[in-house]
């Protein structure tokens, strides 16, 4: 597999460190309820189609992207750095 | 007082010669990392122009000859071998101790290079002056293609050791290779 990183074109998989799904980009305000804490850092999608998860080009560049690639297709459709993702 | 005896990283290790392929290590006078701030890239490359007479690279480039700077991550180059002009913009480093560099030259350098990085090396991608942070075997390295046949390969002075062991088990391995007469 080969992510395209926005800084250094495409490259390995195993340059690549995963994270997860980029949902966590998305931090509940500090006085949100126990109900919004708990789905940001427990409950998780599983979804069949296109996702979004967050890769840290470990042994390339040092930048954190998001990746956008399909689970049904294993098509990888983009990526992004996180830099630029607003907050 | 104990006088400590410096050695270099590559020391009793380096040169050596394997088929097509020389190996030998670099020794620069002097390599610091230069991150600038946020939004003083530009001036950081000016003021290292004006010093120097090289810009600030680009990601995946190398500039200048003689004293060189390499990208070698996101927001950050390395100067190699020169001293760092005063550079209010930006947060430099002495980083001189703390690299293995090693040339790798001949006729099969890039086949040999291919066993071991992920990179695609094929000349007209990875042309001269460009460079690239990946691994090398399992270890992370800065990579340069510094002439039509050779490439210099840094790494933590710490893994100096299994960097020449990989080269020359790599390039052993490319030398015993029998082309099949047709």
């Amino acid at each position: 597999m080969r992510l395209p990183c926005p800084l250094c074109g495409d490259r390995d998989r195993r340059e690549f460190y995963y994270q997860g799904a980029a949902v966590t980009l998305n931090r509940p305000a500090p006085e949100a309820d126990a109900d919004a804490w708990d789905a940001y850092l427990h409950l998780r999608d599983n979804p069949a189609g296109e996702t979004r998860d967050l890769w840290y080009h470990e042994a390339g560049c040092g930048a954190w992207i998001m990746v956008t690639r399909n689970t049904l297709t294993h098509e990888v459709l983009g990526a992004e750095l996180i830099e630029g993702v607003p907050a | 007082m104990a006088r400590l005896i410096e050695t270099s990283p590559c020391a009793g290790l380096l040169p050596r010669t394997i088929g097509a392929v020389d190996l030998s290590e670099v020794e620069p006078a002097q390599i610091t990392l230069i991150a600038p701030f946020k939004g003083q890239q530009a001036a950081v490359s000016d003021a290292l122009d004006a010093a120097l007479g090289l810009t600030f690279p680009a990601p995946n480039r190398a500039t200048g000859q003689g004293a060189r700077a390499v990208w070698s991550g996101a927001g950050q180059a390395l100067l190699i071998g020169s001293a760092c002009p005063a550079l209010p913009g930006a947060a430099c480093i002495d980083q001189s101790d703390a690299w293995a560099i090693v040339r790798i030259e001949g006729a099969d350098a890039a086949r040999v290079l291919a066993r071991l990085t992920p990179l695609d090396l094929r000349p007209e991608v990875f042309q001269q002056d460009h460079t690239a942070r990946s691994v090398l075997g399992q270890m992370p390295v800065s990579l340069t293609r510094v002439g039509r046949h050779a490439y210099e390969v840094m790494v933590m002075r710490s893994m100096a050791r299994t960097l020449v062991q990989e080269l020359t088990r790599a390039a052993q391995g490319v030398a015993d290779r029998i082309e099949p007469s047709i």
